[in-house]
């Protein structure tokens, strides 16, 4: 399956999609040093966000998630992109900064309902620029999902 | 977006690198959010000189590179812990981490007030003021009870502002974006309800139903301070990320419902509040059990202000603090100094409180031995409290905080 989503900040990834059932704060929500989902009261507490596509239906929380994400990306453990339904201007730019500031880029777009209700759990999800970009229109990403790998091939 | 002269001289390098760096990455913000151009400000307040990790100082020292120099009166919010007193955390290596992020962030030019409650400052923003606010209670305050203009801004996007002396007209920075869409009826203080639990437990109410809108209060009490205000806000911003409320017939954008709606107050949904529902929220947030030994007190999230700590002098003078209870008073360096010069302050030391500058005592723990539960009238304090440093609370208005500091019950 292919979605079309609106660039917020342009990139690459390829990786396990994580979809959360609630909006997450990053500060106080995730453990800086595993990228452990460990707000007690969240749907997804355990899930490891490090290197997955994470998908949320919004970000939540504090001025600090821009730090908590530079922090999480300096410990090679932020998630390759993010999907959101509502954009985030915190988590924005913690992901511009890290671009300079560590030189990985995190990419970043928004996703709209019906797409986001069609996102299933765990697909392997890669996410590229859009090939036809036009300077006066939006940027662009493309989201390519495919089903989880049966199990014989995952080990 | 639409670039005015001073932009392009920005974006050029004409005031110099860091300013230069700072543009890129707020154009590169503005463009994706759909902005149109930029705005000057006359001030900003950073969140971004709080220790999360070596990564912090790794962003400022970047700019402290490239010579920066902020181009606007700059503040800086809470610390994560007070570093005029590192014995309260033992030898944690934190203390000196947070002086030298500090630091960097006073050679490009920021006012080390390391507080959470820039608006109890003497210089403040007034109405129609565009500011760059980062932290959360006071991006409420500014917005709803200075009618400044801030818009949820995160560690980062605040210094850079304040390094350019723009930013990108996005948000609350626009007066149509400024308008009521929610309207909220609100029960009275009563018996049941301790005026500062009140604003507190209406404060979390409010941001919990507002769910992106910015609400129209009505029925709060025409005799708000801004102390009230203040524990509203915090409370607001917690529970929902709450950016702005109007308060009917007391905050400066809303002398009535008709201008806090900007003249369509019929196209807002209206709900009531009840009084059951902030008792029953109330509950939700005491962990701790009514009659379980308490361990410490911990006051002033946000910031303690000045009238706040005079009261609370008043209600312990004469009275003696269970030796076996801690009691925190969390105040900006600023309200500390100023209240050394008064006799309120020496009531206070007397009794027996312990004030913590800089910070706020649910991030990093200053508990003598480890405690267990904790006793509060602050609802920002009791929603972050408990996750933060595993413990349980116990909320209640400043009488009964101060009656359980000398009883210990």
């Amino acid at each position: 399956m292919r979605i079309q989503c609106r660039s917020l900040l342009s990139g690459q990834a390829y990786g396990s999609l994580l979809k959360l059932g609630a909006p997450l704060s990053f500060w106080g929500g995730v453990d800086l040093k595993t990228a452990t989902i460990c707000d007690a009261f969240h749907p997804n507490k355990g899930a490891r966000i490090g290197g997955s596509i994470l998908a949320m239906p919004a970000a939540r929380g504090s001025s600090s998630a821009s730090s908590a994400l530079l922090e999480l990306v300096r410990a090679g453990a932020a998630p390759s992109a993010i999907l959101l339904c509502q954009s985030d201007p915190i988590l924005l730019i913690g992901a511009i900064v890290a671009r300079d500031i560590y030189n990985v880029t995190i990419p970043m777009a928004l996703i709209s309902p019906a797409d986001w209700s069609a996102l299933g759990h765990a697909d392997t999800a890669t996410l590229v620029p859009s090939a036809d970009d036009q300077p006066e229109k939006q940027p662009q990403l493309l989201l390519d999902l495919a089903p989880p790998r049966p199990l014989s091939q995952q080990l | 977006m639409h670039l005015e002269p001073i932009d392009c001289d920005i974006e050029a390098g004409g005031l110099g690198a860091a300013a230069a760096q700072a543009f890129q990455w707020q154009k590169a913000y503005g463009e994706a959010l759909g902005a149109e151009r930029f705005i000057s400000i006359s001030g900003a307040h950073v969140d971004a000189c709080m220790y999360h990790g070596l990564s912090s100082l790794d962003f400022v020292s970047h700019l402290n590179r490239l010579g920066g120099r902020v181009r606007v009166p700059t503040t800086l919010n809470a610390a994560i812990l007070d570093v005029h007193q590192p014995a309260l955390y033992g030898d944690d290596d934190r203390v000196e981490k947070q002086k030298a992020l500090t630091q960097r962030y006073v050679e490009l030019g920021c006012v080390p007030t390391m507080t959470c409650a820039p608006y109890q400052r003497m210089v403040r923003p007034s109405v129609g003021d565009h500011v760059v606010w980062a932290e959360s209670n006071a991006i409420v305050f500014a917005n709803s009870v200075l009618g400044a203009r801030t818009d949820r801004y995160g560690d980062f996007a605040d210094i850079c502002a304040a390094l350019t002396g723009r930013t990108p007209e996005l948000g609350l920075h626009v007066a149509r974006n400024r308008a009521a869409t929610l309207i909220i009826e609100l029960p009275s203080p009563s018996t049941c309800l301790p005026r500062d639990i009140y604003f507190g437990l209406v404060g979390y109410c409010v941001g919990s139903q507002s769910d992106g809108h910015i609400p129209a209060l009505l029925g709060l009490p025409a005799d708000a301070t801004e102390d009230d205000l203040k524990s509203l806000g915090a409370a607001a911003a917690s529970a929902g990320g709450l950016a702005m409320f109007h308060g009917v017939g007391i905050t400066p954008e809303a002398p009535d419902l008709e201008i806090a709606c900007q003249d369509n107050p019929r196209a807002c949904r209206a709900i009531t509040v009840r009084e059951a529902q902030l008792l029953e929220i109330w509950e939700g947030l005491n962990t701790a059990d009514t009659g379980e030994e308490i361990d410490a007190i911990c006051l002033g999230a946000p910031h303690f202000s000045l009238a706040e700590c005079e009261q609370l002098a008043q209600l312990l003078s004469g009275e003696t603090k269970r030796a076996d209870v801690e009691f925190f008073v969390s105040v900006s360096r600023e309200t500390l100094a100023q209240l050394q010069t008064g006799t309120a302050y020496q009531t206070l030391v007397n009794f027996g409180v312990q004030f913590v500058t800089d910070t706020c005592t649910y991030i990093v723990p200053a508990f003598k031995k480890g405690a267990r539960r904790v006793m509060t009238n602050s609802v920002k304090w009791a929603h972050y409290g408990p996750a933060n440093l595993g413990l349980e609370v116990r909320l209640a208005g400043l009488e009964a905080c101060v009656e359980t500091g000398c009883e210990g019950t």
